[in-house]
């Protein structure tokens, strides 16, 4: 396997695949906000790991597979990569939606995982039925969304300085993001009952400012896996790794160091 | 040519449009009076009912969380109208059968519509419009096969008469249908769709399902009803009927040009009042990336109708028929003739502030001046005379309007 964008054949479906660095296996699960390996971040990671980073199908102008509709399915697109790649001692990194499913792996199977790390990652609900635990991001006006995303909302992508690709690109990027976690919204009511399965290392990340799921959000998750530890990144928001990728780096590495 | 009056009972007392973000999906219903609500219904139940009397048909439609269409359950309204109608067709347009959970009720309800009224129902199904989205809680990502999923399991509900079968779709499932009443209509009621691209014509014209454009005016209507033309032709080998095709537009008639342009002022209501934000008009998977985009940006109207719409520019789109009856009659004639023929008009005569004696006005008007003549248009021709007078005619230009009309079209 060459490093570079690789596209592996799984299920059928052309999976595009970063792959960059040397060093321990790391597969990073990207958010909705798409693909990272244009960012700093991923630069960082990839000096002192393999980095192997899918794209959710459906992102980055990838088409959406005939038989996609839930989340689930690019649970087991992974655990079959996992396989087909035939990785071990991987620390699996999700952020996001890419954080669910890094939970929903790991609660399948662990005997490939040695660490998870999840940034500001969905996937649970902690609250009753009338609590919106997590924002409604496909409800609001984008401004809304940028202050609940960052920080800083001036890091938001803007539209504006975007070429008509790209803003395509997004475009597409929220039908996925929609289609893998439209109702229930962006959680499994039955995994709060399976964590219980996670016997390896669990790091959560978290940005202090984060509107769309909140630190407490953040805590209920680690009352729920066992073992995790929850570290807040100050002056970060739902994306700390783009508006503190140093941070977030010292923070892998100590985890993984462990 | 069958003319229909529809409105679509909006609740217009509302307060100044600065002062919310939104008429559909979050403008909060304390804005609501119920005692007002009671009255407008009622009136609106009277214009059905007079439709019927004068010899118009009847249409109803349904939207949710919105003052635009105080509807939501579009079978109550048809349900009243099957029992207080006489002789109209009764147009349902449509049951939003995309964003249903269960189909099977829907197709109960229009079975029992058929039944009470003797076998007048037209059913319309419709994948709606994309502000649905929020209230019906469904990701309008591939909408289309699940209205189709949807309409798969309703007609063999209503054409299966052997006892219980098995219908386990990709969205629904049902393992014992077998519904009570069946349709009185056989094998089943009049099928309509609401189509808006050529594109979206195939699967209606390949059904000989009637397919109804709301507001597509000159700049569309040739590329969708040819498109259906095309795939009638190829799917059944012969000319489309005229009633397979139907056209919805604003339409006010006055005794005098004065009297006719206030009223359609007031029928425009409809279009001016729709402020729509773009995260309920652009929701993910209602439109492909590249039109999103395009609402995102801001160069295409998201809310699907142009925020600041004049009533001179609307009836030169051929999206408003106004004037006294002369006027309209010219104006759809010439219309009708642009777009090669249609078999129906749906009339959208009332809206926000027209009252009862206007809106009547304008009906009585219609039937008695208007509506012979164009009777005797459809009547008197014939495909060959009508593709030749389409053809006679060159395309006309529009300035872009960008998404005006797409929320209807898929």
């Amino acid at each position: 396997m060459q490093a570079g964008v690789n596209t592996i054949a799984i299920q059928g479906i052309d999976l595009q695949v970063v792959r960059q660095g040397t060093g321990r296996p790391l597969l990073l699960l990207h958010g909705g906000d798409g693909p990272q390996n244009s960012l700093p971040f991923f630069t960082r990671l990839a000096e002192r790991f393999a980095v192997i980073a899918p794209t959710h199908p459906g992102f980055a102008g990838t088409a959406i597979p005939e038989h996609f509709d839930t989340l689930t399915d690019l649970v087991y697109l992974y655990l079959d990569l996992l396989d087909v790649l035939d990785l071990h001692d991987v620390i699996l990194i999700g952020m996001s939606m890419g954080g669910w499913v890094a939970v929903e792996i790991a609660v399948r199977n662990t005997s490939r995982l040695s660490q998870i790390i999840l940034v500001d990652a969905v996937g649970i609900k902690p609250g009753d039925r009338d609590t919106r635990d997590i924002a409604d991001i496909f409800g609001l006006p984008a401004p809304e969304v940028a202050k609940l995303l960052f920080h800083d909302p001036a890091q938001a992508p803007s539209l504006a300085t975007m070429t008509d690709e790209q803003v395509t690109k997004f475009a597409g990027d929220r039908i996925a993001h929609a289609m893998y976690t439209w109702e229930p919204y962006m959680y499994n009511p039955k995994l709060r009952y399976r964590l219980h399965r996670i016997d390896v290392p669990t790091l959560l990340l978290w940005g202090a400012s984060d509107g769309v799921v909140p630190v407490a959000y953040a805590e209920a998750y680690r009352q729920m896996i066992p073992g995790a530890t929850l570290v807040v990144i100050p002056e970060a928001g739902h994306l700390p790794h783009i508006e503190q990728p140093d941070m977030v780096l010292q923070h892998v590495l100590a985890c993984v160091a462990r | 040519m069958q003319s229909w009056f529809f409105t679509e009972d909006a609740y217009p007392y509302l307060p100044d449009a600065d002062t919310y973000e939104s008429i559909r999906v979050n403008l909060p219903n304390k804005y609501y009076d119920p005692d007002k609500g009671a009255d407008l219904y009622h009136m609106y139940l009277d214009l059905w009912c007079a439709a019927d009397e004068l010899g118009l048909e009847v249409m109803v439609n349904e939207h949710h969380q919105t003052a635009t269409c105080v509807v939501p359950a579009a079978p109550i309204m048809l349900g009243i109208l099957a029992r207080q109608t006489r002789r109209a067709r009764l147009l349902i347009l449509g049951n939003p059968i995309a964003n249903r959970s269960q189909p099977l009720r829907v197709a109960e309800e229009m079975a029992m519509i058929d039944v009470i009224s003797r076998g007048r129902l037209e059913c319309g199904f419709v994948r709606s419009v994309p502000y649905e989205a929020a209230p019906a809680n469904v990701l309008p990502f591939r909408g289309m096969q699940r209205l189709w999923e949807a309409h798969d399991m309703i007609v063999k509900a209503w054409t299966t008469h052997d006892g219980p079968f098995n219908f386990e779709g990709r969205w629904f499932h049902a393992r014992q249908i077998n519904i009570w009443p069946r349709p009185y209509q056989q094998p089943h009621p009049p099928i309509w769709i609401t189509v808006g691209s050529g594109r979206s014509t195939i699967p209606v014209a390949q059904h000989q399902y009637t397919g109804a454009v709301f507001l597509a005016g000159y700049p569309r209507i040739r590329e969708i009803y040819d498109g259906y033309r095309t795939a009638y032709r190829t799917a059944h080998g012969q000319e489309v009927p005229l009633d397979r095709l139907a056209y919805a537009a604003l339409v006010y008639v006055g005794e005098n040009p004065q009297q006719a342009r206030a009223g359609a002022e007031k029928v425009l209501w409809y279009m001016t009042s729709n402020k729509v934000p773009q995260h309920w008009s652009n929701p993910p998977g209602y439109h492909p990336p590249a039109i999103a985009a395009q609402i995102m940006r801001g160069t295409r109207g998201g809310a699907g109708l142009p925020l600041a719409p004049r009533l001179d520019e609307q009836m030169a789109r051929g999206n408003v028929f106004a004037g006294t009856p002369d006027q309209v009659f010219a104006q759809i004639k010439s219309f009708w003739e642009y777009a090669g023929g249609f078999g129906h008009l749906l009339m959208m005569g009332q809206a926000g502030f027209l009252t009862y004696a206007e809106t009547l006005t304008s009906m009585r008007l219609f039937t008695q001046e208007v509506y012979p003549r164009l009777q005797e248009l459809t009547a008197s021709c014939d495909c060959d005379s009508l593709q030749a007078m389409r053809a006679g005619q060159p395309d006309k230009e529009f300035a872009d309007l960008g998404a005006f009309g797409v929320e209807f079209v898929r």
